[in-house]
């Protein structure tokens, strides 16, 4: 009777299925109709304002069709195109930045956020420093960092990776901290040691919480990153959007822009996805309980 | 970012804790002491000597003048982001048809760091303190809205039904089931909003105001705590960057705990942990 | 059966005079006030009170999760916790099924069974798995080794957790409030459900609970206790023989039993209510 698994069915075969079956919902709902409605009106309004009706601070701003065509140019007026070497350089730079920026800020964060969940004397002591330099924000650090260490890469580097480490060591923290009590009770009883139930229970309980503040990080990572590259940067994708302006190249401002939203989302999608991919159990949660 | 707002909410600061801040923060306090006196701090200055330079600051009536102006953008950008946001949310929350099409859009622009709009800004605000105010808006304008729409979502539909079938129309629904439901996930978002709106409106000033050739205003109008941060480094004073980077610490810390009390004070009914 | 069969009972609890204050906040609260309590080696003991009288403390102070103010409490001759020694230390011996489920989330039913035996180093990974396949099937939970916890029902979930218990041969189940979130019904499958494990795999099983219908059901002794600070105010031994099923509950015997009891609860009920006392 009860005892039946509503998840044990076969799952591969299924799956195919189940998003054919999905796509057919979906395109049956107005969702998707209401979405280009809403696309269109956003595209025409800035063609029509910048272009057709002239509004007034419209005007300036570089037309729909002007980025559109510059960007999918072979001979770009303003020089950056889908086909120019230097518009995948300057994404490359950033991410490689970022990516730099987040892989520190997770070895790092990760575990001082498990030691300030798991020991409460090392939260005491050491969690005060931790919080006093929290509020500071990351893009007040960038003359410090140029001082200190003597360039701007290494300090463009720095405020990327302190956000990006705040938020992935508090989260971790919050996630060990949000762990049931009675899991780690019913652990000792079995027998486990402090050591197994910290394998067994407080990183597997934690990890929600810590994808989390991985997702958070790399947000904030991009969020820093555009700053310090406008600020110091000498590529990258702030640097394409900032000297767009000084050189009046205004379509590259908002190529530039675009392409850090993408190059963002698809950055965090990926984290969302290894997520999914590593807690099958909590995503299972999620989908059984609502 | 968003983080902030939950972890602030833990209760702590108990008297134990207030002795082992003080002792850890007061050691390390002593150490970059000793290494800035032999020189190994990278040109970073001594606490002692960032202290003396924060006491004249306070005598200096452009260290204050920089506070209000960014604190006045903070409130500028964060009050319009709160009523346009939470009215955009709400909205949404209430018919389908807006957040079908509005949504999609939302969540297209959403990834796109604040601040690379400061250029867009610029260009279109006829001036700096403007397309300041635009950034800071931006900044804070996303968290409320999302969060007042999963608030809104959020709401258990049986409440709705408990109200209508003791005989409430669609506007006491609203007003009475909707509003209060969501209040809890705004405060929460405009708590953590606030802290982006610093956040960015540092990086504004550096950019527009300190920046080489943005703004053009330079120093009387371009102004604001990040601003005296810029100009510090740029003159060479480096105690007065870590005033100003505490002055902002400071700012932000107390602006969203007071948004955060406030929050609490309007939603006695949510538990305290 | 298929666990090695416990020949010479053992499990006998002794619990002496104990109590509990806390101490929070400067204001102390009394939840368990001199307590006495012996429990025979594979004796189904059951304690009823209201809710937040203290009896979860006494439960946690024998699995080794708080400490106790005086007194003692042994385990088969074993000082668990007493003098010079105020918190015994969790172990394997008394396995605490606990009030809302404690499986991982993160572990399949298999992997959740197999976890006490594994971090124990007391067997491999091949053994555990062969036991822990042949108590499920006694269980009647063969067909749900490789899905989580959170697929499965509640009242399998508390299965899954007895098992888990019954993995580690235990001399004592903990058992606290563990039926408490369902609904009647499967209450009732998962009583006799325990008494068939129970008959199978004998250990005294301490099992605290407020529901008076469920504790003359299974136990063979039924610990009336009082509200807030704690200790015993009636014990009532059930002579109805073992095996019982649900036809026990009908029997004459059963509502002798409930009727005896019934006053004693729910003056303590009442006791409970009037000082406030609400779930915690």
């Amino acid at each position: 009777m009860e005892m039946v698994a509503s998840g044990a069915i076969g799952r591969e075969d299924s799956r195919l299925a189940m998003i054919r079956r999905r796509l057919a919902l979906s395109l049956r709902s107005p969702a998707p109709y209401l979405a280009l409605l809403g696309f269109a009106l956003f595209l025409g309004f800035w063609h029509l304002a910048v272009e057709v009706w002239q509004l007034p601070r419209f005007r300036a701003m570089p037309s729909l069709g002007a980025v559109v065509g510059d960007w999918i140019s072979r001979d770009p007026i303003y020089g950056l195109s889908l086909f120019t070497p230097e518009y995948y350089a300057h994404i490359w730079a950033s991410l490689r930045r970022v990516l730099l920026a987040f892989a520190l800020a997770t070895a790092l964060g990760v575990p001082l956020g498990m030691a300030f969940g798991w020991s409460p004397a090392f939260r005491r002591y050491v969690f005060p420093l931790f919080e006093i330099l929290r509020p500071i924000p990351a893009l007040a650090w960038v003359p410090l960092a140029i001082v200190m260490f003597h360039g701007t890469e290494s300090s463009v580097r720095f405020i990327t990776f302190l956000p990006a480490f705040f938020a992935t060591a508090l989260n971790t923290m919050l996630g060990v901290s949000s762990i049931d009590e009675s899991y780690l009770r019913a652990a000792r009883c079995l027998g486990a040691s402090r050591w197994q139930t910290f394998r067994h229970v407080v990183v597997p309980g934690a990890m929600p919480f810590i994808f989390t503040g991985l997702q958070i990080s790399i947000g904030v990572a991009w969020f820093s990153l555009v700053a310090g590259e406008m600020l110091a940067g000498e590529f990258g994708l702030g640097y394409v959007i900032y000297t767009g302006y000084t050189l009046v190249t205004y379509p590259t401002i908002v190529i530039g822009m675009v392409t850090l939203g993408l190059v963002g989302y698809v950055s965090s999608a990926i984290i969302r996805l290894v997520g999914r991919r590593l807690m099958q159990w909590h995503a299972r949660n999620l989908g059984i309980e609502g | 970012m968003a983080v902030t707002a939950t972890l602030a909410a833990k209760g702590h600061g108990r008297g134990s804790d207030l002795v082992g801040a003080g002792l850890s923060i007061g050691s390390v306090l002593i150490l970059w002491e000793v290494m800035a006196a032999a020189d190994l701090t990278a040109g970073v200055p001594a606490p002692t000597a960032v202290l003396a330079a924060w006491w004249n600051l306070l005598f200096d009536g452009g260290y204050w003048q920089s506070w209000y102006l960014s604190a006045f953008r903070v409130a500028a950008g964060f009050f319009a982001a709160l009523v346009l946001g939470v009215l955009l949310g709400l909205a949404m929350v209430v018919s389908r048809t807006l957040y079908g099409i509005t949504f999609p859009i939302f969540e297209v622009l959403r990834p796109i760091p604040p601040l690379a709009w400061v250029p867009a800004a610029i260009i279109f605000w006829p001036t700096t303190e403007l397309s300041i105010a635009f950034i800071t808006f931006l900044g804070a304008f996303y968290t409320i809205v999302i969060n007042t729409l999963d608030g809104g979502r959020a709401i258990d539909q049986r409440y709705v039904q408990a109200a209508l079938s003791m005989g409430a129309s669609r506007m006491n629904v609203f007003r009475r089931i909707v509003l209060p439901g969501t209040l809890p996930s705004v405060t929460t978002g405009a708590a953590v909003g606030m802290g982006i709106t610093w956040e960015v409106v540092v990086a504004a000033e550096m950019i527009s105001g300190g920046g080489s050739s943005m703004g053009g205003s330079g120093g009387g109008t371009g102004g604001g705590l990040g601003f005296l941060i810029w100009n510090s480094y740029t003159g060479g004073s480096y105690e007065q960057i870590i005033v100003g980077m505490l002055s902002i610490g400071i700012a932000g810390y107390l602006s969203s705990g007071l948004l955060r009390r406030f929050g609490q004070w309007a939603t006695p009914w949510i538990g305290r942990r | 059966m298929n666990t090695p069969c416990l020949s010479r009972p053992r499990g006998a609890i002794r619990i002496q005079d104990v109590v509990k204050v806390y101490d929070p906040h400067g204001a102390a609260v009394t939840a368990v006030d001199h307590c006495t309590l012996d429990i025979a080696p594979g004796e189904i003991c059951m304690i009823v009170g209201p809710s937040g009288c203290g009896k979860t403390s006494l439960l946690n102070a024998i699995a080794g999760f708080h400490d106790i103010t005086s007194g003692a409490i042994y385990l088969d001759d074993r000082l668990l916790c007493g003098p010079g020694r105020p918190q015994s230390e969790p172990g394997a011996d008394r396995v605490v099924v606990f009030q809302n489920g404690a499986l991982f989330p993160w572990k399949t039913v298999l992997d959740n069974i197999t976890f006490g035996p594994l971090v124990q180093g007391r067997s491999t990974l091949r053994e555990a798995r062969e036991k822990a396949r042949a108590l499920m099937a006694d269980a009647g939970l063969a067909d749900v080794e490789s899905s989580y916890p959170a697929q499965l029902s509640s009242g399998v979930r508390r299965r899954v957790e007895i098992v888990r218990a019954l993995m580690n041969d235990p001399s004592v189940l903990l058992l606290d409030e563990p039926y408490r979130a369902l609904d009647s019904l499967t209450k009732s499958m998962m009583h006799e459900s325990l008494l068939q494990t129970y008959y199978r795999n004998k250990v005294t099983i301490f099992f605290i609970t407020h529901d008076l219908e469920e504790a003359i059901f299974l136990g063979d002794k039924v610990v009336v206790m009082t509200s807030r600070p704690c200790r015993p105010k009636k014990i009532v031994t059930v002579d109805i023989p073992h095996p019982r099923d649900h036809n026990v509950l009908t029997s004459r015997r059963f509502r002798e039993l409930m009727d005896e009891t019934m006053s004693a609860v729910h003056e303590e009920a009442q006791a409970a209510f009037a000082a406030g006392e609400r779930e915690g």
